[in-house]
């Protein structure tokens, strides 16, 4: 996703290939967060009590829609068959049907480039891009190399660090879920860790409406907004090759803050802490909710015709 | 001057990063020693199977550890009939709960869940099962100084003895026990070997694989590679 946002391939011609993506990438969330509650530990326990108690926190139907979602009072039996269900038929089965719409929109209109540019302006007489080449053999060969590497690495953790400190099995889940016993310090695991950042982040009521509803209005918009990518910037370039200061700034300072918030997701809050979180969920929204000025005022180089070979 | 950006960047994180510190013991690393797991596993059914269950273990899958049925059979099996069955204990839970106030947990995986960012789960229960000291304040007479108010008795008290926690929070031994100190350490050391084991009995099996996994993988990139830049060298 982050080499979709360098190289603007979410930009038109291609924003229904972009919003597939993003659905995709939601159901991967909703794949991981069901997935995660079946081993039955603690922290699969506590973690999906906290996620469903998030329903809970929407105005008037809430607590009964986090009833109807867990089956239960409490996350039990019910809960558990549902999600395993879920989890191994009902979202892959949507993630497949995705897959095949993402690939589809692609053949549209065609892969972006590193430049950024539309290689379909500039056709040989036969009407192919002058610029492009084959997926086949071209990309399943390099990416048969690519796939090597990646299992490589795998492997590494596989067989070596299974674990990973703690970060990928978590040592509080060895303890199996008990429901009388909530553990002093629930945390996502690391992928979710900047979401539940900015959802804690939120600490002021407004609107008579409580601060837990916000936060978690602020962490749903924090993923929604992504669909909105291609609408907000408002650049005549797409790539960062020809992109100006300004917006490089404002990607600089989204990365950054992105990843203090997955480190603080990982931590219990404390005053300092939350502090720190309010002004990175702040830069945050401000990389989105001011693209479209700042990306139409930025200075940018001109892009090259052709694409260059690099 | 990239030392300076460093210390700009991630000093901000450290002053984030705080908590309470526990100092842990090393355990010594005995996987690969069979007379240590098969010494720990006969002081774990002596001394833990009792109250601790460990049912996610079967009593014949020790002879990963060296053992035959027959020795299992006859110096390891009190709590069940058959070699193939689960180490499962007669204690019910809700038993347990009155007599202790919680239920002794089941031992099966304690020494990956024990892992903290303070050591393995393997150097939690050496510090833990040698740091027992006497405390009338207790109902058991016991405490702990890694868990503390922990409901356990200390079980090992006949091999280790006594042992006071001064006004300096160091442990003194008031009376010896049956073992001396280094026998007793070295007892514990291969409990902990075992229960670490147990917690993962392909730990070791898997890092062998892993290595002829990686081997593979090394050899088929070279070619994979090689493909690749085949394919490739028309292009540009």
């Amino acid at each position: 996703m982050f080499r979709g946002m360098l190289y603007g391939s979410y930009r038109k011609p291609r924003e229904l290939i972009w919003v597939f993506g993003m659905i995709i990438f939601l159901c991967l969330m909703a794949e991981a967060f069901f997935g995660y509650l079946l081993p039955w530990g603690q922290m699969s326990y506590w973690g999906a009590q906290v996620i469903v108690n998030l329903f809970s926190a929407i105005p008037l139907i809430g607590p009964d829609l986090s009833l109807w979602l867990r089956g239960d009072y409490v996350v039990g039996d019910a809960t558990l068959n549902r999600f395993f269900a879920f989890h191994v038929i009902a979202v892959p089965i949507v993630l497949l049907g995705l897959v095949s719409a993402h690939i589809i929109a692609l053949h549209e209109v065609g892969s972006n480039n590193p430049d950024g540019i539309e290689i379909k302006k500039k056709k040989d007489a036969n009407g192919i891009p002058l610029d492009g080449i084959p997926f086949h053999p071209y990309y399943s060969v390099k990416d048969i190399a690519g796939v090597v590497v990646f299992l490589f690495v795998f492997s590494i953790i596989v067989f070596f660090m299974p674990e990973f400190g703690g970060y990928f099995l978590e040592y509080n889940n060895f303890f199996p879920a008990d429901p009388l016993v909530t553990p002093p310090h629930i945390a996502p695991v690391w992928y979710f860790t900047p979401y539940y950042s900015i959802l804690r982040a939120v600490t002021y009521p407004l609107f008579g409406v409580d601060a837990k509803f916000w936060g978690v209005v602020a962490m749903g918009g924090a993923v929604m907004i992504f669909f909105l990518l291609p609408w907000l910037d408002r650049s005549p370039v797409k790539s960062i090759r020809y992109r100006g200061p300004l917006y490089k700034g404002f990607l600089a300072a989204f990365v950054i803050s992105f990843f203090i918030l997955g480190y603080l997701g990982m931590l219990g809050p404390t005053p300092l802490r939350t502090l720190v979180a309010q002004i990175c969920s702040v830069i945050y929204f401000a990389f989105f909710l001011l693209m479209p000025i700042y990306s139409s005022l930025d200075k940018c180089q001109p892009e090259p015709d052709r694409v260059t070979s690099k | 001057m990239k030392k300076f950006l460093c210390a700009i960047l991630f000093a901000p994180l450290l002053a984030l990063a705080s908590g309470t510190e526990l100092r842990l013991d090393r355990a010594p690393d005995r996987a690969n020693d069979m007379a240590a797991l098969q010494n720990g596993a006969k002081v774990f059914v002596n001394y833990c199977l009792n109250c601790h269950s460990a049912s996610y273990m079967r009593y014949n899958r020790l002879t990963d550890i060296g053992l035959s049925d027959a020795q299992i059979k006859d110096n390891l099996l009190f709590t069940a009939e058959k070699v193939g069955e689960p180490m499962k204990i007669a204690m019910q839970r809700a038993d347990a709960k009155v007599w202790f106030g919680a239920a002794p947990p089941d031992l099966t995986v304690i020494a990956r869940a024990r892992a903290s960012e303070f050591g393995s789960g393997a150097d939690w229960l050496y510090t833990y099962l040698r740091t027992f000291y006497r405390d009338e304040s207790r109902p058991t007479g016991w405490n702990n100084v890694v868990f503390e108010n922990v409901g356990m008795p200390h079980v090992f008290w006949e091999l280790q003895g006594d042992q006071a926690l001064g006004a300096d929070h160091k442990l003194k031994l008031t009376k010896p026990g049956k073992l001396k100190p280094q026998e007793f350490d070295a007892a514990v050391g291969d409990l902990v070997a075992y229960l670490k084991y147990m917690g993962e009995p392909m730990a070791e099996f898997r890092k062998h694989l892993g290595v002829i996994v990686l081997i593979f993988l090394a050899v088929f990139f070279v070619f994979a590679y090689a493909l690749k830049r085949e394919y490739w060298k028309d292009i540009h």
